[in-house]
Parts: C-alpha cells; structure tokens; sequence
C-alpha cells in the first residue's frame, strides 16, 4: 500500500487548517521574499548595506577557508620541492650569475636615471596611500561576478576604488563593510572599460562577456585592426581607471570580433592592491604655440 | 560506575538532533561556496545549498513545511552574494512544488527522484539567474548550461550523503 501523505489531514479540522496555515505563510513569505531581491533594484544603496552587514559576518569564515587550504598547499609544494632539489641548485647558479650582471647594468642605469630626472626637474608624483588585501571568495554559484575582499572602511576601503594585482586591472569595489568589502570584476557583464592597444594606443573598449572573458571593440570605423597577441591596457579616459593598467590580451577573432582574458586571472591571484579611484585631469586649453600662456587658474 | 542502560529495541532518537541534522546541512552545504579555494570566472560551481534542500525533501517527504526554506534561502542568499531574498523566493516555490508532486506521483522510485530533481535545480538556476539580471545583471541564459549539468550530475551524490545523515539522526 502506498504511505499515506503527510500533508492529507483526513476529517480532523484542526489539521486542515494547520496544513492550510503552513502554505499560507509559505506564499505570503515567497512574496516578501521577492519583494526584498527586488529592493536591490529600486533602492541598491540601502539593501547594499544590509549585505555588506551581512558579508562582514561570513568573511571570518571565507578567510579561516582560505588559510587552511593556503597552507595544505604550502606543504604540498614543499614536499615536491625535495625531489628535484639537485637540478633546481645548478639552474639557480646560472641564474644568479645572470643577475649579477643585470644588477650591475642596473645601477648604471640607476645614476643616469637619476641624472636625466635632476636635469628635466621631474617631480615625483605623490604616491596615493594604497590597501593591500586578499580577494577571499566569490560569488562561484552565481551569474554575478563578484569577489569578497578581505579588507573594508576600516582599513581605508571605500565604493569606488579599483583593485589591481601587479598584473592588472581586476575590478571596482561596489559597496563596502566594515571588515569586507564587495569587488565588482572586471569579467561581469556589461561592464565597459575604455582601453588602447600598447603598442600604438588604438582606442578600444573592453565589455564582460559573462563566461570569464572580455570583448574588445575597436571605436575605429572600418575593420577590426585588432590580432591575436595585442595587449590592451587602460586609456585613463574619463576617469575611474588610472591608465596603463594592463587589462586584456586579444586570444581569439571570431567573425571580426576579438576576445581575450583578462591578464590580471581572478582564478589565481589572491593578494590584491585596491587604490583611490583615478581622477583624470581636465583637459588642457588649447593654446597655439606662438601665443603666451595664460596665466593658471584663469580661463578666458 | 556502570554505562548507562541504552536499549537497542525502541530507542528513540534525540528530538532535537532529529531536527537539527538537516537545517544545519543545508547551511553547512549553502556555506562551502565561500570556502572554494578560487575566485570564479564563470558560474560553474553547483549550487550545494539548493541540492541538499532538494535532497532532503526527496528522500524524507514530510521534513519541513514549506515556510521552512525562508530562513533557509535568506542564509544562502548571504553566502552567495546573491540579492537577498533571490533564495528565499525561489527555494520555498520549488518545495511548494514538491507539495504538487507529492499530491501527483503516488510512488516514486530513484530514477524519477533524479528527474525531479533536475527539474528543481534548472527552476532553481533560473530563477537566480532572473534575479541576478534583474538587480543589474545582464547574463545569457545560456551561460548556465555547464552549472546545469554538473548540478544535474552531482545531485545523486548529495543524496547519497543526506540519505547517510538521515540514518544517522535516527541512530543516534
């Protein structure tokens, strides 16, 4: 014989209404469910809050994750570091010998640097103060491309900063908490970053395309100039992106449109820089060459 | 002094870890998205909260009122960087619907808990996808397909495991 259902109360009244009730709260609840998602919609700033609240209570428990798998990984490599200890230390001499020369070029090359600057009167740009954190999860399961870093306005962080590796761009920071903070990559769809190719500063931007990679569009009229190889770093165009950060390399064309991945790769970075967001200078009066500049500060 | 008495016929298992086991599964499972040890370029890791509440129900039919995936999805929307309440709506629609089926199918045997399942994790997966798009997204839908499949491949094995915590709450 089949199990009798559960949710069949047979003639009891009272367990009719109580199974009744129990639905009644499910859809009521779906309901305001959905209306909180959709606060996300119509006021982001105020449900942004409650999550980095919320994100500042799972961040420990992302960062305990991390360290633990951190260091299994240490020991594997050392473990695997024995075994080719012999061929590793006649590799590294070689090495050595070859950076003792370059270190000499090196200082050569520092006295002349330090010459040309005292000649030009080059003044050092002050250094903006900079954060280092660690990007310590991501939003795996979702369409989303978000990364938890682990540093928010206590350490300095606040909405709106770019985060870099030394090999690139990575992201923004969306919303931040006070322990965490919420980074936006540079992979998520739609997001567009104005771009030039390094090598002779072609205009281009880079749009997410979801799945991890990076469309680039050339502003160019005509056909794509663009081939696989080319680096694109940012152009610092419009702000917000400081230029030369390297971004993406051109790894495929398909039907004229090239793509690429990202250079700074989310999957293996972990230490990350997160800077003031770049304010780009206002554009320079145009003055003809033979006329006196004007005085600064002053517009006509 | 003597252990103490534990009878082998009649036991009865302890009420509170009977009810206990499975909440706390399904938020240990909503949980190991934050401890996966990269930072993800494309949706790919399954959902590990959805496929235990899913497991669960399968297995166990009169586990929870349908109400119960609320707090259940508000704690994964915190884990999983989705807009809160984006689980919440869409875990306690798919037991309601577990509530139709279980009034439709009278037996149901592996095959057709699997089926059921699949269904439940592509609902699932579109329904998050809706709200990630909604709140500012912009993701084809064909994006999910890879999650999709792995989901799809890996639920046998999460009820595999569940069936294993569901002997055990009774055992102990």
């Amino acid at each position: 014989m089949a199990p009798p259902s559960p949710r069949r109360a047979g003639f009891s009244r009272r367990a009719q209404y109580g199974i009744f009730a129990t639905y009644v709260i499910a859809i009521f609840g779906a309901l305001l469910a959905l209306l909180l998602a959709l606060t996300a919609r119509f006021d982001p700033k105020g449900h942004a809050a409650i999550q980095s609240f919320l994100s500042d209570l799972t961040s420990p428990i992302a960062r305990g994750g991390r360290a633990t798998l951190d260091a299994m990984g240490d020991t594997g490599k050392s473990i695997t570091a024995y075994f080719n200890a012999g061929s590793k230390n006649k590799e590294l001499e070689a090495e050595l010998k070859v950076a003792r020369q370059k270190a000499i070029e090196g200082d050569v090359a520092k006295r002349e640097n330090a010459q040309l600057k005292r000649i030009v009167q080059l003044k050092e740009q002050i250094t903006t103060p900079t954060i280092i954190a660690r990007l310590v999860s991501s939003t795996a399961t979702s369409t989303r491309r978000f990364a938890t870093l682990s540093a928010g306005s206590t350490s300095g962080v606040q909405d709106g900063m770019i985060v870099r590796t030394a090999d690139g761009l990575v992201g923004t920071v969306l919303h931040t908490g006070a322990f965490s903070a919420r980074v936006s990559l540079i992979i998520e769809t739609d997001r567009k970053i104005p771009v030039r190719r390094s090598t002779d500063g072609t205009p281009a931007i880079a749009t997410g395309r979801g799945d991890g990679s990076l469309d680039i569009s050339p502003l160019v009229a005509g056909n794509n100039p663009f081939r696989v190889g080319d680096i694109f770093v940012t152009s610092g165009i419009g702000g917000l992106y400081q230029p030369n950060l390297p971004v993406v390399k051109v790894t495929a064309l398909k039907q004229g449109v090239s793509s690429g991945w990202p250079l700074a790769d989310p999957a293996s970075f972990d230490f990350a820089i997160v800077e003031p967001a770049f304010v780009a200078p206002p554009p320079e009066p145009v003055v003809a060459t033979e006329q006196a500049k004007p005085p600064v500060g002053k517009t006509p | 002094m003597a252990r103490r008495f534990t009878p082998r016929l009649e036991r009865a298992p302890l009420p509170l870890i009977l009810t206990v086991v499975p909440i706390a599964s399904v938020m240990l499972a909503s949980l190991l998205i934050l401890v996966v040890p990269m930072i993800a370029t494309y949706p790919l890791v399954p959902p590990f909260g959805l496929l235990a509440l899913i497991s669960w129900r399968l297995l166990v039919r009169d586990i929870w009122p349908a109400w119960m995936a609320l707090p259940l999805g508000l704690f994964d929307d915190m884990c999983s960087g989705q807009p809160l309440g984006s689980s919440a709506c869409s875990w306690t629609v798919i037991l309601l619907i577990m509530e139709l089926v279980d009034r439709r199918m009278m037996w149901r045997d592996y095959r057709k808990d699997w089926q059921i399942g699949i269904a439940l994790i592509g609902f699932g997966l579109v329904a998050a996808l809706f709200f990630a798009n909604v709140t500012g997204g912009s993701a084809p839908v064909w994006i999910l397909f890879p999650q999709f499949l792995v989901s799809s491949l890996v639920l046998p094995l999460v009820m595999r495991f569940i069936a294993r915590l569901d002997r055990f709450r009774w055992r102990s």
